[in-house]
Order: C-alpha cells, then structure tokens, then sequence
C-alpha cells in the first residue's frame, strides 16, 4: 500500500509493498531504455529540500519526476544553509507543503523527516536523515540484486565499511533482512553496528556474524555491500592508519571470492574501492547508481498514484 | 514495629502505595506535583512493607489523579499501587501499567535528535519496546533509552 504513504524507513515497507516498487521500477527503466515517453505524474510538482549535500538522491529525483512528466522546485541551498544555521524547520516544511505535491527531504538531523512528516499533508520523503535511515537508497540496492542476480532470498550478503553511523549500511541491512540472508556485519571494532540493529536482527530471526576481516567471510559471499569509513570517525588518527588498509578492496583482495559475487556501493567512493575492480565481473555499482532514477520514479508514480 | 505512620487517612484523592523506596519525590515530578497547587500532600519514604521491603508512600488530599497520568509512574515505579479515596474509603485500587507511549515527559539523549532542536514546535515520543528490563525508543531518531538512562532523565524532569 504506497499511495499517500510517507517513505520514512525500510522498516516500514513489506516485502509485498516493495514486489509492487520493483515490478514498477521494471516497467520504468524499460521505459527509458527503450526511449520512450511517460506522463504519468503530468501536472504533478516535486519539492527537492536538502540542507545537506547531495548528488546522487536529488539529482535522480529531479530526474525521475521530469522524466514522469511532473515539474521539480528546489529549496536553493542559500536557503538551505540559513534553516541549517538554526532557522526553522517546521515553517519551511508548510512552505513546501504548500507549493508542491510531495516533497524529498535530507537533513543531518535524525528524525527531521519523520517530524516534517507530521508536519505535511503532502507526502514525505527521506532523503538521508543523520545516521539513521535511507530507505530509498536501499530500496534501490535491492532493487540491484533482485536484477542482477536474478534472485534476493536466502542470500549470503557482506556489509562492510561504518556500519554504526552510515545510513545507507544501516538501511540496506534492514533491507536485505526482510529476505532471510546469511548476514556478515564486517567493521573496525568502533564501527560495529549499534544495539538497535542487532535488536532488530534478533527480532527477525536473522543469521549474523560481526567480523572485523573481510577475508574470513569473503569466500561464502553473494554480495558485498561496500561503504566508506571516515576518517573523522576515529578519536584516534593512528587507530584509522592502523585499520584503513584493510577495508580498502582491490583485485588482490578479491581473490577467493565466488566468480558470481556482486559488489555493491551507494557512492561517492573515496579509495574503499580500487578502479581496478570497476572492469570486473563483480563490479555492480554503477548498475546501481543508474537503478536510482527508474526505482525513484516508480516511489514517487506510487506515492502520487499508485494503489 | 516502632514505625508508625503518622499521616492520617485522606478523606478524597488519591494515594499513591508501594513506590520503590527512595522515589517518592520523582513520583511527585513525574506527576507535576509541586505543593504549590496548594492541595494536602503527604510523602512518606522509607516505611517497612511486607512487599518490597522497604517503600514509599504519597497521599494527595482532594485530587483523583487520572490513570493516564499515574501510569507514567511505573517508569520508575513499577510495583506502584493506586487508591482513589472517597470518603475516607478505598473506591478503585489499581497497579500502575507501563504506557505503551510517553509524551513530551522526558528528554531524548540524542543531541542530533529532532526534538533537541531549538525553535521547532515538537514534544518528545517514546515508544515502549520492553517492560522489563524497561526499554524506550525515541519514536524520532530510534535512540533507546536503558532503566539506567531513565533514572538521570526522570530526575532531570523540572
């Protein structure tokens, strides 16, 4: 069920609500490989509000609403920056609200889009708040496996990389959840995932391992889920000198793995990914990126007009 | 025994039995009690009880306090009783229940969290996820918060 519905977590979708967004994600990149028009949001105006920066989400956004037929407004980041600065945020929500039909939010406050959420009558969506949650982002990582692999259940999945303040890692690990993985949580001792995660796993009955080296589990991957580890996340810059080397992947490192394995990243990369690998067979992540525009326009298709 | 309570029977209100010995004047806080409501309010800390030992006692003469409003007690006194007093007879007896959602009482400790922002009109939510050991979730940022944390934040509570 998506029509109205804000798109605030992973957590809040089944796996039925997302076979819905992925046979219409299907249909839309179809639609754009062939070259073909759609006006299926005709008339429809999106509001992109991000008072963090971004290229990838508002970009593919802006791209899937045009692309729909609808119209895009954009909060300029002049504006953005003064609200960061301490002016208010529920005011600009109403603006918003107001002038467009469904609104993208991403803001490094945690909770700030499901407060605008209460806020708005028109739908909201979470473009990244903090270091909780991006459900579309995830929603477009397994869309990549379900295309690229040709299946998503009973997989043996890596996450690696900030698991404890990456949104991305956290989403995409509530995700792949829903879809009984054999999960492998690899990460520098500081960076393991937080007690609410494990919570949640447990919850679900969940097969996880929490291991700080990639090469005790890359030979039973299906899927490695790569992420950067920020520097400025280490009290201590000798403890990242000490660990950084390890959770950089490159052709060497991929030895051992199954010829099948599929790597994943949600982007930008710094060196957590060599270029080496990009001419791989492994290499999935550009796929991924381009994904975000069809799985983009069926969220927004669904949300404005969807069942 | 040698302690006997030298707080009379209420007439009308509400006395509040079996608080955790030592938190009365937290149930007091969480229930918005000042004294300067200017309403008869006995707390009696530390008497002997066949139940837990050791507890404490709130009487409040002239106010029935509304089940709502007490469950937010079993917060930090889950073993609480409540006796709404009519004519110096017990009405309705009831225990505390742990809410399964607590509103604009307590603080979220997540400094990033929405609701510690300046200037923007919200109020706190948690939700309940465990009664024992109790465990709140903040319904904004995920953020749990242990029966640890809980202690500083009640007592945080102006």
């Amino acid at each position: 069920m998506w029509r109205g519905k804000d798109v605030l977590s992973i957590t809040e979708f089944s796996k039925q609500d997302l076979r819905v967004l992925f046979d219409e994600a299907e249909r839309y990149l179809r639609i754009i490989e062939e070259g073909e028009i759609t006006e299926d949001l005709k008339g429809r105006i999106l509001a992109t509000a991000f008072f963090e920066p971004s290229t990838r989400t508002k970009l593919s956004f802006q791209s899937a609403m045009l692309r729909l037929g609808g119209k895009v407004i954009d909060l300029p980041p002049a504006m953005a920056s003064s609200i960061a600065k301490g002016e208010n945020l529920a005011d600009t929500i109403r603006m918003l609200d107001a002038y467009a039909d469904i609104i993208v939010i991403r803001h490094k406050v945690e909770g700030a889009a499901r407060f605008a959420a209460k806020i708005s009558n028109s739908p909201i969506i979470n473009g990244g708040d903090g270091t909780r949650d991006h459900p579309t982002q995830a929603m477009i990582d397994l869309f990549t496996i379900k295309r690229e692999l040709r299946k998503i259940e009973n997989l043996s999945v890596g996450v690696l990389g900030d698991l404890k303040y990456g949104r991305a890692a956290r989403s995409f690990i509530l995700g792949i959840a829903k879809y009984n993985p054999q999960l492998y949580l690899i990460s520098p001792e500081i960076l393991k995932v937080r007690e609410d995660v494990i919570d949640l796993l447990e919850e679900m009955n969940i097969k996880y391992e929490e291991v700080t080296d990639l090469k005790e589990v890359l030979s039973e991957l299906d899927v490695l889920y790569v992420t950067r580890i920020q520097r400025e996340r280490f009290p201590d810059p000798m403890e990242y000198e000490r660990v950084k080397g390890s959770y950089k992947i490159d052709e060497k490192t991929l030895s051992g793995a199954k010829d099948n394995l599929i790597i994943l990243h949600p982007l930008p990369r710094v060196d957590e990914l060599d270029f080496s690998i990009d001419k791989t067979s492994h290499a999935r992540y550009f796929q991924q990126a381009a994904y975000g525009v069809p799985v983009r326009m069926a969220i927004l298709k669904l949300v404005l007009s969807g069942e | 025994m040698g302690e006997r309570l030298i707080v009379s029977k209420i007439r009308d209100g509400t006395v509040i039995d079996h608080i955790k010995a030592g938190r009365a004047l937290e149930v007091l806080k969480i229930l918005g009690i000042s004294g300067k409501e200017g309403n008869i309010v006995a707390v009696v800390m530390n008497v002997s009880s066949k139940k837990l030992g050791r507890k404490d006692i709130v009487k409040v003469e002239g106010v029935e306090l509304g089940k709502e409003q007490v469950d937010l007690i079993a917060l930090i006194a889950p073993d609480a009783t409540i006796n709404i007093i009519r004519d110096y007879d017990v009405a309705e007896k009831y225990r505390v229940k742990v809410p399964e959602k607590i509103s604009g009482l307590l603080r979220c400790v997540n400094p990033n969290c929405i609701t510690n922002q300046p200037r923007e009109p919200i109020e706190t939510s948690f939700r309940v996820v465990n009664v024992s050991p109790l465990k709140l979730k903040c319904e904004y940022c995920g953020v749990v918060i242990t029966e640890e944390l809980l202690e500083k934040l009640v007592e945080e509570i102006a």
